[in-house]
């Protein structure tokens, strides 16, 4: 059933980023950022950890969970030691993300030649 | 007037795009993707033992690590011009946005070349994931109590 509903739930926010994509004049760059905006946004309320119960892995892997980690590491951070949390925690949860992303990049950008 | 007939002529021989296909394709590309992520959740999950948090950190690195290849053999950019925002949205959009300006910008070097411009299209959602993510953690820290 959570199968499912990852489907759903991933598929919905790919429709709402295709229909911005097609009837406006932004970038692909837009979307994405518009996107995380909104992850942190609904992670205010506490709305995106329900996303992630119903939808398991299907919450997690459109870019909108990007958002949601950043500021779900800021405050757990800061509930523990305080206001400068918010800045210690920023990346502890999205670090991994980030970092493998630049690894990767990197090393593979070393091996390989851009194509066409 | 010549303008504007130019313009006309233009817009007669667009190609139009197929809105509702593009919708419908970005609809299943993108809910095979959430399914994909659960199923490397519930994968890792079984075969190392670990809990779901976890578990979800090796399917992020996972699907960082296939978008990051695919781009790098090639097959990416035609996928995502096939299936348009069904692959940009995922998280394989941000390591192929990461993948290609570093390998775009190689031939110029390794620190002007591929240090400087690595985030040149990343970037930006780093940066805004960050102030607003900051922004409204002030909100919450302090209206709602953490």
């Amino acid at each position: 059933m959570i199968y499912l509903n990852a489907f759903i739930f991933c598929g919905i926010v790919c429709v709402i980023g295709q229909i911005i994509l097609d009837n406006t004049k932004l970038t692909p760059g837009h979307v994405t950022a518009l996107l995380v905006v909104v992850g942190s946004f609904l992670d205010t309320f506490s709305i995106y950890d329900k996303f992630i119960i119903w939808a398991g892995g299907g919450a997690m892997v459109p870019i909108t969970s990007f958002g949601h980690l950043l500021i779900h590491g800021a405050l757990d951070t800061a509930n523990d030691i305080g206001f400068m949390g918010l800045m210690v925690g920023m990346f502890d949860l999205t670090a991994s993300g980030i970092t493998s992303a630049i690894i990767f990049s990197f090393f593979l950008s070393l091996i390989f030649k851009p194509k066409s | 007037m010549e303008k504007n007939r130019y313009k006309d002529i233009v817009k007669d021989h667009t190609p139009k795009e197929n809105r509702l296909y593009n919708t419908m394709i970005a609809f299943f590309v993108g809910g095979l993707m959430g399914v994909i992520g659960q199923g490397l959740v519930d994968l890792y999950a079984l075969v190392f033992d670990i809990s779901t948090k976890e578990a979800s950190i090796f399917m992020i690195v996972t699907l960082i690590f296939i978008g990051c290849l695919l781009t790098c053999l090639g097959f990416f950019d035609k996928w995502v011009h096939a299936c348009k925002a069904g692959l940009i949205v995922p998280i394989t959009g941000f390591a192929h946005s990461m993948m290609s300006a570093a390998l775009e910008y190689r031939k110029e070097g390794l620190i002007t070349g591929i240090g400087s411009n690595m985030f040149k299209l990343a970037g930006s959602v780093i940066i805004y994931g960050v102030v607003s993510a900051y922004t409204f953690g002030i909100i919450r820290y302090f209206l709602l109590g953490g």
